[in-house]
């Protein structure tokens, strides 16, 4: 087994070539057609072959070049950043853009090493304050401001 | 219909009220988006597309393209006064910028960047009105197969003149053309990698892959790595640059402008490999290279007016051609397929207002940057003091609002999540995300003319190279490749996006 020596490369490549494998596992269903009359299955096929062969070549130049090891930080930020937005997703339907946005900015802000409650409650109040006068009465947007149970809009 | 006529229609739209106050708009945001580091045009342009939904076309496209060059300016402001790059394009003025700065010719260097700038974009206007009549003349004779070199080109194009790994750019650009094409194939009604989610039978949203991919990747990267902000705290006496510093700011005011241009039609140029290039080149062709890093003047002049001068000009292939040269121009490929509008040589010939009118009205921007720039230099310094843990949660909150505005779907925010992620992914392993949208734009448009041609050719692959203009494009491409390959060359693309970190 040969050493691999260029982990970004690796794991780029093995990216490239699980998204390749998906591509044509998933579009294998799609009528391929023929050159002159291409079917919904020919150009995805063509896309799927061409990130596999890609990413192969990344694979086994990641056994000859050297480089750096990807480096790991936590992954706090990247959690918390992208869970309060899915958050934002889950309530402001239900909850309505006041409370969705305030919790979405005192989510968002945990990411941050200096992170203060006080701080992110204001600024959050006051952010979706903003959005409501931007978004609602300025550009006249249909959403749902409070929580669609008290009966209002 | 000659020049003259055609830009005093465009003066009549660009002067309307409506379209007045959506540049004005525009330019603010984009100096003030160019200002903030950690925001850059390609998010802010993704973030407001969804808006610009109810707003008439002409001036969603007037108040996006004023984004993009109002960020140019903006972004010079930073890299003087605080030695941040405010704007990728930039980068390099902090060289030279920041030294004038500290020599207490802040006010100098301010002025020549906003002067030096406004002088480009005029001429940018100008040749992006002049080439527009037989760029159409030469686009209208295109048919599908040579439409199909033109995107490869265009696509070789984009990453052998960007930075970072060639193959890894590659495989984005076919990642992005695959991502391009979810959605419902027009030709046979399919619905194709939707995995029965009704939203992505639509295909997934020019707005949802660039704020997820650019917006919040950018995000998570500046959380990670801490930054210092160093603001001069001096003040501002004089704005005017002495008679030395005109002398040497001119010349290179003019080799900028030419330098950026070029490059900004060219695929995969625009503003930031132009700044780069003008500076290798003022410190190539300057009699003092010693000086440059201490503060030389041209170092801010040339740079500064070549990224606003391709930021214009990278608007002819997309007014032109249809085909976006850089990741930005590809989110004004979203704006106008928002408003049902494709862009390409029909374009000047089916909204000729719409056409003259945003040419005409990037003009006025400029004019309008120069004067409220000056003045207001001192607000913008003052916004740089917010912190940066205010001001990621308010950027994530006014995409996810634009997302979800854009079809009051939950699912749109998800989507948006999911490419944050993968955003997040891309940027670790240093796979560039530009070329993925300018693939994701292109993909629809690839398949259908490689279709058309095959169709057309009865299945004849040969097709594309029996066609002259179809085998020139594709030699195009093939020698751009080549120079690649070729050590000398690869050794000076190196060098010149390595020489802003040293």
């Amino acid at each position: 087994m040969a050493k691999i020596r260029h982990p970004k490369d690796f794991a780029a490549g093995l990216m490239f070539v699980a998204f390749g494998v998906a591509a044509i596992a998933i579009g294998s269903g799609y009528p391929l057609g023929v050159a002159a009359r291409m079917g919904p299955g020919y150009f995805p096929r063509i896309l799927g072959i061409m990130l596999i062969v890609l990413g192969a070549v990344l694979l086994l130049r990641a056994l000859r070049l050297k480089g750096e090891r990807i480096t790991l930080e936590s992954p706090r930020p990247l959690l918390i950043v992208i869970g309060s937005v899915v958050l934002f997703g889950l309530t402001a339907p239900t909850l309505g853009l006041v409370i969705a946005s305030i919790l979405l900015i005192v989510a968002s802000s945990a990411a941050s090493t200096e992170f203060r409650w006080k701080e992110a409650l204001v600024s959050g109040v006051v952010l979706a304050a903003l959005s409501v006068a931007g978004f609602i009465w300025g550009l006249g947007l249909q959403f749902s401001v409070w929580p669609t149970f008290l009966g209002r809009g | 219909m000659d020049l003259v006529s055609n830009l005093a229609l465009g003066f009549g739209v660009a002067v309307s009220p409506i379209n007045l106050l959506y540049a004005l708009i525009g330019c603010l945001l984009g100096t003030l988006i160019g200002v903030l580091p950690g925001i850059g045009p390609v998010a802010t342009i993704a973030m407001l597309l969804p808006i610009t939904y109810g707003v008439p076309p002409v001036s969603a496209l007037i108040m996006l393209a004023g984004i993009y060059y109002g960020a140019q300016y903006g972004g010079s402001t930073t890299s003087i006064l605080v030695n941040l790059p405010g704007e990728a394009s930039s980068a390099v003025t902090c060289l030279d910028g920041y030294q004038m700065a500290r020599k207490g010719r802040a006010g100098a260097a301010l002025c020549i960047a906003a002067l030096g700038s406004f002088f480009a974009g005029c001429v940018g206007t100008l040749l992006l009105a002049a080439f527009a009549l037989p760029m159409t003349e030469l686009a209208l004779k295109f048919g599908p197969a040579e439409y199909f070199s033109l995107m490869v080109l265009g696509m070789i194009g984009a990453v052998v003149l960007a930075h970072g790994s060639l193959l890894r750019a590659i495989a984005m650009i076919v990642l992005g053309l695959l991502f391009g094409i979810v959605g419902t194939d027009v030709n046979s009604g399919m619905a194709r990698f939707s995995f029965g989610v009704p939203e992505l039978t639509d295909g997934i949203g020019t707005a949802q892959i660039a704020v997820g991919v650019f917006g919040f990747a950018e995000i998570l990267m500046s959380l990670t790595k801490k930054e210092n902000r160093d603001i001069l705290q001096q003040k501002l006496t004089s704005l005017m640059p002495n008679r030395e510093e005109i002398r040497r700011s001119i010349p290179a005011v003019i080799r900028g402008t030419t330098i950026g241009s070029l490059l900004g039609i060219l695929p995969g140029g625009g503003a930031l490999l132009a700044s780069f290039a003008a500076y290798g080149l003022e410190k190539k062709v300057s009699k003092r290279p010693k000086e440059f890093g201490k503060g030389a003047v041209e170092g801010v002049a040339g740079p500064e007016s070549a990224n606003n001068a391709a930021a214009q000009t990278s608007f002819i292939p997309l007014l032109t051609l249809g085909i976006p040269p850089n990741a930005v121009m590809a989110l004004m490929v979203g704006a106008m397929t928002i408003h049902n509008i494709q862009p390409g040589p029909q374009v000047m010939t089916s909204n000729p207002g719409l056409f003259w009118g945003l040419i005409v009205s990037m003009w006025i921007g400029n004019l309008r940057l120069v004067v409220l720039n000056l003045p207001l230099i001192g607000m913008w310094v003052k916004l740089l003091t917010v912190p940066y843990r205010l001001l990621y949660p308010a950027i994530l909150l006014f995409c996810a609002i634009g997302v979800y505005s854009l079809s009051n779907s939950t699912v749109d925010v998800y989507i948006t999540a999911l490419f944050g992620f993968m955003g997040y992914i891309f940027a670790k392993l240093e796979c560039e995300p530009a070329p993925l949208l300018l693939g994701f734009v292109l993909g629809p448009l690839l398949e259908e003319n490689l279709r058309r041609a095959m169709l057309l050719s009865r299945g004849d692959p040969t097709v594309f190279f029996t066609r002259p203009i179809s085998l020139t494009m594709l030699l195009l491409a093939g020698f751009l490749l080549l120079l690649i390959v070729a050590p000398q060359f690869r050794k000076t693309r190196e060098e010149a996006f390595v020489e802003s970190e040293g």
